[in-house]
């Protein structure tokens, strides 16, 4: 469902100053779109500096996929039917994750972002405990990476330490980028200019990403539209993320 | 270690009462070094274990996602709860003026402070980066960076200390009287260092009766103290939104269960100080006894708080709360349910129930079922609830590794090596206590 009162409720978006408008950042994904092909995946561990894992490590629950793809079965072989659902960061307004870290580690800044203060992060765990998503990453230990892929590292993320929780950041990096460019260029911020990693890459078009806050932007269209859901909506965790699928 | 002065030959009863109690600091045999030597041995190589954790990474630990609490934080539980022994019982009895608790309030303080440095340790143990664990601490700071204090976490920690602090005090009060009297009994610097320690206690009226009073002061706070600790242990999980955690139940029900695992470790510690230290005449089965129907009376309590819980999760038939539900009463969690279910009451209302049964040597096997229960128990609430998470997709299995275990045994340890230095420089029973009654 279409959740109105949610945006209604986000903080003004208008500054104290009146001068610049502070984006609600949101996504919506289009679920009857959606292939499973898990480039998303790929390109957010290319982007955001997630070291890689093998069988044995995987197996282990050693592995970090900001993003994954939830795969739901329906029917029994062979009339079987697949539904896929990437879940990362639901970047929740009410996050469970945030009132329970001891050293306020994680909060939600002024543009609707739940963000992860990876320096003030001591491992207590307690974040990842509580999200019902499971969305949340602990660095078991140093990231390595293979010796081929050390120049591939994105210079605009840092590197997580071992012992501190991590997790989808909506590609803040890139959100950055796009204000100074468009600050450098003396213009507003234009709907699309925006785009997280995972977004960019999903070759079925099936991820909006933008400002939950301009009624006229595509994931606000999307969020609004009547196949639009939330997950675990019932939680009352107040999730930015919104996913399209059709009613059966 | 002490070297007593030997008693006179003809001694009167209470002679012997301060000869038999004293009796254990004097020497150190083969045995009792051998002893302590084995469980340091242990110590130290779960030393060793967490120090490789700290330089390895957390990831040498078994846990994993979603599992990211395993046996660290059910240890953690398990050692808080066991603290509640000293505490409780001591207070209860000494508010009560009960009088058979004599001999018994001692070993169940001490009992109350090794359990709490011990418990204390875990949240340490299991942090990512434990060597910034002061960023828990409220201290003022130039850049006014504060704990959250709306976190169960900083609560737990606060709580710990609350009740390290009391129960050392509560522990260190009633010693005062017997420091000065082993003062009096040894010579040399070890006279001079019991001398400080009880800080020149002269057991004059004043004394006495500001001691009663402080006495009676601590007991009443370090109830409500105790109480309120371990509810908050249970506010780290009941305040969650996780299946099975996030329930009304938990702070009375983390309560009592301390107390009922509490009172059986009192009762093994007893048993055990009885038949090493040869204190049969003072620790006798009437105490056994008394301790038995309190574990009896705790043991139907706590099955009370677990069928309550099971009964609402069941009816209530929420997707989330079934799934793990499911998994503890027929899933892969089943045989450790029903072994905790026999541990807990099967075996505790037979052996203490029917009165012809309740003797020192029921009461003892029941503490030990009832210890194993209870373990069980914290690894019940906390790995099934966190292994099924609400998304399916996210679902994992926990299994410790030999770090993990290797601390866990290192704590059992540490336990025993602590209690083995205490009996050997202070009286496990407090011996003016006793003396006022005979």
């Amino acid at each position: 469902m279409a959740d109105e009162s949610k945006r209604a409720s986000q903080p003004d978006a208008e500054q104290p100053d009146g001068e610049q408008k502070v984006p609600q950042w949101g996504m919506a994904i289009d679920l009857d779109r959606c292939t499973g092909c898990e480039a998303c995946v790929v390109a957010c561990h290319a982007e955001n500096n997630i070291p890689l894992s093998d069988e044995e490590s995987a197996a282990r629950g050693r592995a970090n996929h900001w993003i994954r793809i939830d795969r739901y079965y329906e029917g029994e072989f062979p009339n079987i039917k697949v539904k896929y659902r990437p879940v990362m960061c639901q970047h929740c307004d009410d996050a469970p994750c945030e009132p329970v870290c001891p050293v306020f580690a994680t909060y939600q800044n002024a543009e609707g972002l739940n963000v992860q203060v990876h320096s003030r992060c001591i491992g207590t765990r307690y974040c990842a405990n509580n999200c019902p998503y499971t969305v949340r990453f602990f660095n078991w230990s140093e990231p390595v990476w293979p010796e081929s892929l050390q120049l591939q590292l994105n210079p605009d993320v840092s590197i997580r330490p071992g012992g501190v929780m991590e997790k989808c950041t909506f590609c803040i990096q890139r959100i950055q980028r796009g204000k100074q460019d468009a600050k450098a260029e003396g213009r507003e911020l234009a709907d699309g200019d925006v785009q997280p990693a995972c977004v960019q890459s999903c070759p079925a078009e099936a991820m909006a990403f933008g400002d939950l806050s301009d009624p006229e932007s595509k994931v606000s269209r999307w969020a609004g539209s009547g196949r639009s859901t939330q997950l675990l909506g019932e939680l009352g965790t107040k999730p930015r993320v919104f996913y399209l699928e059709r009613a059966e | 270690m002490a070297t007593l002065v030997e008693p006179i030959a003809t001694a009167s009863p209470e002679e012997r009462l301060r000869e038999d109690l004293l009796r254990p600091l004097r020497g150190l045999s083969g045995k009792y070094v051998l002893t302590l030597g084995f469980f340091l041995a242990i110590v130290a190589w779960a030393m060793f274990a967490w120090g490789y954790q700290i330089t390895h990474g957390m990831g040498v630990a078994g846990i994993r996602r979603p599992v990211f609490w395993g046996l660290y934080i059910v240890n953690f539980v398990f050692w808080i709860g066991i603290s509640h022994a000293g505490t409780l019982i001591s207070a209860i009895l000494r508010l009560t003026d009960a009088g058979w608790r004599k001999p018994v309030t001692r070993a169940a303080e001490a009992i109350t402070v090794f359990c709490l440095m011990i418990g204390g340790l875990f949240p340490l143990i299991h942090l990512g980066r434990v060597w910034l664990f002061y960023w828990l601490i409220p201290y003022p700071n130039e850049r006014l960076l504060w704990p959250n204090f709306r976190s169960p976490l900083v609560w737990d920690m606060m709580a710990i200390f609350t009740y390290l602090i009391g129960s050392v005090l509560y522990l260190y009060l009633p010693l005062i009287p017997d420091l000065a009297l082993i003062a009096q009994r040894t010579s040399g610097w070890r006279s001079g260092v019991y001398r400080v320690l009880s800080l020149n206690w002269t057991g004059a009226h004043r004394q006495w009766q500001a001691l009663e009073r402080a006495m009676k002061l601590m007991a009443g706070m370090i109830l409500a103290v105790a109480v309120s600790v371990h509810s908050v242990v249970a506010f780290d999980f009941a305040l969650t939104i996780a299946p099975m955690w996030h329930s009304t139940i938990f702070p009375p029900y983390f309560v009592a269960g301390a107390i009922f695992s509490g009172i059986a470790a009192l009762v093994l510690v007893m048993a055990a100080l009885r038949h090493f230290l040869h204190l049969e005449k003072y620790l006798r089965p009437l105490h056994f006894d008394n301790l038995g129907k309190l574990l009896l009376l705790m043991s139907l309590l706590w099955t009370y708080f677990s069928v309550a819980e099971h009964l609402t999760t069941w009816y209530g038939n929420a997707p989330a709360e079934i799934a793990v539900f499911s998994a503890r009463e027929h899933g892969v969690f089943a045989p450790a349910l029903w072994l905790m279910v026999t541990c807990n009451f099967v075996i505790p209302f037979v052996l203490l129930g029917i009165r012809r049964l309740r003797n020192i040597t029921t009461v003892c096997i029941s503490s030990v079922t009832i210890l194993i229960g209870m373990w069980i128990e914290r690894f019940l609430i906390i790995v099934p609830t966190l292994s099924h998470t609400p998304l399916p997709a996210a679902w994992g299995e926990y299994a410790p590794t030999w770090v993990e275990l290797s601390i866990t045994a290192g704590t059992f340890a540490a336990m025993a090596a602590l209690y083995l230095i205490f009996v050997k420089l202070f009286p496990i029973i407090a011996i003016w206590e006793y003396e006022d009654d005979h």
